[in-house]
């Protein structure tokens, strides 16, 4: 007879509710104080006519008072139970346990949802235990933390007869760790939601090693400004940052067409062009008659305070991995998988040769609003014998406080996997980001 | 006086739990937090089993199991391993260097239970 047994808290609430006392309520429905109070606390069990009289006494329909949230209640500590059968919790002393302790029952209920999202997180990050030794200190961090309050949480239920002193014990180690878990889960978003810190973490990929590079130099190679010739391996060779041959064998293309790029728009006439356009990418590819794809990237170059504002810069291949990564404050970039399918960069590759200007603001990012141009165009000379093959553009520049925009900013995100988008169409994977998690 | 364990876990309140669980099941529980010199103190206390974590201030655990296996008076000694990592090189790993069982965090009270009552019958 599911959740019968819970009638008597929920009829104990509602007449409390009502401020009846309890005397009253059995007088009115014919029954002794003592026999509504057997009741109220779930000791016997009731149906029929003294139902429908307690219902009526109350003014509340029948099923309000054997159908509730409780429920919902039951079943998860149900899956709790089937999720550890050897505990040996007792099946059917599970709704009078509910109904009796029904604080203890949600603090359980709420244990064990929570140990299914970290349990489900930690399945979905495990792959990266063995390539990110930060990540495997963290998780091992609270998975422990995890393993104690499960611990606890099982010796406070299945204990009978706990002494106040370790219950007392207990609940302040529950409370310790669950602060920990709290604190351990913000550093972990943090350390995912951030690529400000870089340099402190293990370098894993020849991308990462390239990036390192490139951000020690502050993007601006000043040896490729002067024009001549540049004995590029011997600037390749000094830098200890490139550990391996693919890092160094990436470092010499995107120096070689740093070198083509500055050729282009040479550093002088590139500023003097700023001062007469701003920046603007049309107007400076025209002046310059060149293409889109080379100014982006040479504003991304050239030193700040030649730019006159931080410059940001992502590319990608034609299968949307990023080839390129030049962050700036507000505007975040992933460090690992896959960026935001939102983000006008994508635009851009779905539509070839089509230029894509849209103002943007990052979910959950504190409000930062940017300007993005973005284009897709081939990444080589395009021939009749194959097809081209695109990459794409997206230069990101901070909309000024006070500065007016003809469109409202669309909001876009980082990664699915720490993104606070509800409802979002370009969804891949849950968020982390749940629960204040 | 009941069969005597060591707790070689540097996480408080996991110590805590499992000493209690062991206390209440009629063991005799002593505890130890680091791995710098949980072999000397392996020796020091003679348990009749050990439970291990694998990841210790100091020195890891398996360096610790190596340590045990090697000297003839502990190799035979009953060790539990602890990790917060399932994956199946951890397993081999401990089951190459001679722990007698392996056990996942996060693990329940009842598993521990059962396994340490089967080590030590």
């Amino acid at each position: 007879m599911p959740q019968r047994q819970l009638t008597g808290t929920r009829i104990r609430e509602r007449r409390m509710m009502l401020g009846m006392r309890q005397t009253d309520l059995a007088r009115d429905v014919d029954i002794s104080a003592s026999y509504l109070n057997l009741i109220e606390h779930n000791r016997r069990r009731i149906g029929g006519k003294l139902l429908l009289g307690i219902a009526r006494a109350l003014g509340v329909e029948p099923s309000a008072l054997t159908e509730g949230a409780e429920a919902a209640l039951i079943s998860t500590l149900r899956e709790a139970r089937a999720a550890d059968p050897t505990a040996g919790a007792e099946t059917d002393a599970l709704e009078d346990f509910a109904g009796r302790f029904p604080g203890w029952a949600q603090l359980l209920e709420r244990r064990h949802r929570r140990v299914l999202e970290l349990e489900r997180t930690v399945e979905t990050l495990s792959d990266r235990l063995t390539h990110d030794p930060h990540l495997a200190a963290a998780l091992h961090e609270m998975i422990s933390t995890i393993t104690a309050i499960r611990s606890t949480a099982a010796i406070l239920a299945e204990t009978k007869g706990l002494e106040p002193e370790w219950r007392d014990r207990f609940h302040r180690n529950i409370n310790e760790d669950a602060d920990r878990l709290a604190h351990s889960a913000k550093a972990l978003v943090g350390y995912l939601d951030s690529n400000e810190d870089e340099e402190e973490f293990e370098l894993s990929s020849p991308q990462d090693e390239l990036d390192a590079f490139l951000g020690d130099s502050g993007y601006h190679m000043p040896v490729l400004e002067q024009g001549g010739e540049v004995d590029v391996d011997s600037l390749i060779a000094q830098q200890d940052v490139l550990q391996s041959a693919a890092a160094r064998a990436m470092a010499r293309t995107y120096l070689g067409r740093y070198a083509k790029d500055a050729r282009t728009m040479p550093l002088i006439q590139t500023i003097a062009a700023l001062s007469q356009h701003g920046l603007d990418p049309s107007a400076l590819a025209r002046h310059f008659e060149t293409d889109l794809a080379t100014v982006m990237r040479r504003l991304a170059e050239i030193p700040e305070s030649a730019a006159g504002s931080p410059v940001g810069l992502v590319s990608c291949d034609a299968s949307g991995t990023m080839t390129f990564r030049k962050a700036l404050n507000g505007f975040m970039l992933p460090r690992f998988g896959a960026a935001c399918p939102l983000w006008p960069l994508f635009r851009a590759l779905s539509r070839p040769m089509m230029p894509v200007v849209q103002v943007v603001r990052q979910a959950g990012r504190g409000g930062g609003v940017f300007r993005t141009y973005s284009i897709a165009q081939p990444s080589a000379p395009v021939s009749f014998d194959e097809p081209p093959l695109f990459e794409a553009y997206m230069l990101i520049l901070p909309v000024e406080a006070g500065e007016r925009t003809r469109d409202l900013p669309a909001e876009v995100g980082v990664s699915c996997r720490i993104c606070p988008r509800e409802n979002c169409p370009g969804r891949r994977e849950p968020s982390i980001l749940t629960d204040g998690f | 006086m009941g069969k005597h364990v060591l707790v070689i876990e540097d996480e408080p309140n996991i110590i805590e739990a499992i000493s209690f669980i062991l206390s209440r099941d009629g063991w005799r529980v002593d505890t130890h937090s680091n791995g710098h010199d949980a072999v000397s103190v392996v020796n020091a206390k003679s348990p009749d089993l050990v439970i291990l974590d694998v990841m210790l201030p100091g020195r890891s655990g398996y360096d610790i199991l190596s340590d045990l296996r090697e000297a003839d008076r502990t190799r035979e000694l009953p060790v539990l391993m602890l990790t917060a990592r399932g994956q199946s090189k951890d397993r081999e790993m401990a089951q190459k260097i001679g722990a007698s069982r392996f056990m996942t965090k996060p693990f329940s009270n009842a598993e521990v239970l059962e396994v340490v009552r089967q080590l030590v019958p």
